[in-house]
């Protein structure tokens, strides 16, 4: 069985993700990328899930998927008991998006987190000239149904990710897929980063 | 033909058989079906667990009422657990009135029924009285052991005392422990038993049960296993065949009709003091209490994986009471899959149409 191609910004993630180590995936929607990981790098996943139909999609795919919160949730694990944790797209949907940045790097002993960058310059147009909040490709949901409430720039998460004293060992920057490495706070709709405490 | 498996079978292990309690057992009868073909490895052994009032026929005909199994919409050709692939095990439990022993039994040391004289069982006994039964039937390891309320905490259990036999637990509408909450209701439906002049402090004639005091339990517990929403919408104030109320204390609403149909339709099938028996082994259970409370210490050694489901309406074991076991597993470093799935049928949804629930199962079992 051929695994499925990875959307690109999980290939960007699961590209940082080392053989046969222990991951969890939080907000892993229907397990696409934990699969793609079981499958082809001989991961051993779990994932964290808010949407019950998106949890018993993954279980129903042989995941160990857990519904829960991450905002309240990751309290729960232990330290260190996991060599990477996944934070792929979901960061801005957190209530406490930098207590999450805390718990992922006390559970895991690398962080992978990607976001839409909100200094990407379609947004920066759509405010600036057209008055509205952005809804472009990667946000397609208007404002006020967004799950998204806390979106930052790749300058902004660069700036907490110091504040919290967090390492960056690896960033990649991404533009329709494709790598962006030019000017990434203006020209990247995606970040990914690796972090380490 | 190997005249171990197959539908209505029970066997007789001779021994003593210990419990919990410090009591003996002089021998052990086990009354159980088999469905499918165990296979040359014995790596396709699926033992169901069944709740408080159900027994061993899981997916055929009940002998007493002629209804069909209890679990056949998960159990069957074409289901989540279909015999043409896996060997399916359903045992009625230690203590229960469908052939296993319990209070209705001989006591072989005086020939007279045990009656109150039945020692109290615990849902550890009742695992117990399954791990021998799958000796008895050569089975070595469980691919999973499935159950559903306390079919749940049998297979919690399992999983705990017995960790190099059970490769997957499905543990489905249930909890580590009672809760107050849960010993109340149960008190209620025993005393309601016990206050049946019938009783006889448990000395009645098989041809003369305290149906009534059962009746009662059954109607009282019944409403645990639904919802608040469910019964609103089946029933609301609806009056039973009449236009008005009649001032007096016949059913006049639906939903009295239907409770005291549950009662007596109940009392046909089932035993009373097996009911005290095992409503007590419930309330005695807490997976946690031999570990200080410390319910992830009690699963520090398992090495099943485990999928926990729970639905939205069920108050009488509700998520958090899922929750709880999932915390312990994840902080044992067990892996483990929950989902809490949307229904208005209360505790009972597990035993009804549940696509969702099937497609989880489904993916588990095939992992």
């Amino acid at each position: 069985m051929t695994p499925v191609p990875l959307r690109a910004d999980l290939a960007a993630v699961a590209d940082a993700v080392p053989q046969g180590a222990h991951v969890l995936d939080i907000g892993c929607g229907d397990g696409q990328l934990l699969a793609w990981l079981r499958d082809t790098k001989g991961v051993e996943g779990r994932g964290l899930e808010l949407d019950a139909a998106n949890v018993a999609s993954a279980v129903a795919r042989g995941l160990a998927v857990m519904q829960g919160d991450a905002d309240t949730d990751l309290a729960d694990y232990p330290d260190a008991a996991f060599d990477v944790v996944i934070l792929s797209n979901t960061l801005q949907a957190m209530q406490r998006p930098a207590a999450v940045l805390d718990q992922l790097v006390r559970i895991g002993r690398r962080a992978i987190v990607s976001f839409p960058n909100f200094g990407h310059w379609r947004v920066r147009i759509s405010l600036a000239l057209g008055g509205r909040m952005p809804v472009t490709r990667s946000l397609p949901v208007s404002w006020h149904e967004t799950p998204n409430i806390h979106f930052c720039t790749i300058a902004d998460f660069e700036a907490l990710a110091a504040e919290r004293g967090l390492t960056i060992e690896r960033r990649a920057a991404l533009h329709s897929g494709k790598p962006a490495p030019l000017w990434p706070n203006l020209l990247a709709d995606t970040g990914v980063f690796v972090l380490s405490r | 033909m190997d005249q171990r498996f197959g539908l209505d079978r029970r066997i007789t292990l001779p021994g003593d058989f210990a419990l919990a309690c410090g009591a003996v057992l002089p021998e052990l009868t086990i009354a159980y079906e088999t469905y499918g073909k165990l296979n040359a490895n014995g790596t396709n052994a699926i033992l169901i667990c069944h709740a408080l009032t159900l027994d061993q026929y899981v997916a055929s005909a009940h002998p007493r009422t002629g209804k069909p199994g209890w679990w056949t919409r998960l159990i069957g050709p074409g289901k989540p657990v279909d015999p043409e692939h896996w060997f399916v095990i359903c045992a009625n439990v230690l203590g229960g009135c469908m052939g296993s022993t319990g209070p209705t039994s001989i006591d072989p040391r005086d020939g007279q029924p045990f009656a109150m004289r039945f020692p109290v069982i615990t849902i550890s006994d009742m695992v117990a009285a399954q791990a021998r039964l799958l000796d008895h039937l050569g089975v070595d390891t469980l691919a999973a052991v499935i159950g559903g309320s306390m079919g749940g905490m049998q297979a919690l259990t399992w999983a705990v005392h017995h960790p190099a036999r059970v490769k997957k637990v499905v543990a489905i509408a249930t909890a580590a422990r009672h809760s107050a909450q849960n010993i109340a209701f149960h008190e209620v439906g025993r005393q309601a038993i016990m206050a049946d002049p019938k009783w006889q402090g448990g000395q009645y004639a098989p041809d003369a049960p305290p149906a009534d005091g059962l009746a009662v339990a059954r109607m009282a517990a019944h409403i645990t296993y639904l919802s608040e929403e469910g019964l609103t919408e089946k029933f609301g104030r609806r009056l039973q065949n009449r236009d008005a109320v009649s001032f007096g204390f016949d059913a006049d609403f639906q939903v009295e009709s239907y409770l005291r149909h549950q009662g007596l339709s109940f009392v046909e099938r089932f035993d009373a003091n097996s009911y005290l028996y095992i409503t007590r082994a419930m309330d005695y259970f807490d997976l946690a209490e031999p570990h200080g409370g410390n319910l992830a210490r009690a699963f520090a050694g398992v090495q099943s994986r485990f999928c926990l489901v729970s639905f939205t309406s069920d108050w009488l074991y509700p998520t958090a009471e899922s929750r709880r076991i999932v915390k312990a597993l994840n902080a044992a470093g067990a892996a483990v899959s929950f989902v809490e799935l949307e229904s208005p049928f209360g505790h009972d949804a597990f035993l009804l149409d549940a696509p969702e629930m099937n497609r989880v199962i489904t993916g588990f079992l095939t992992a």
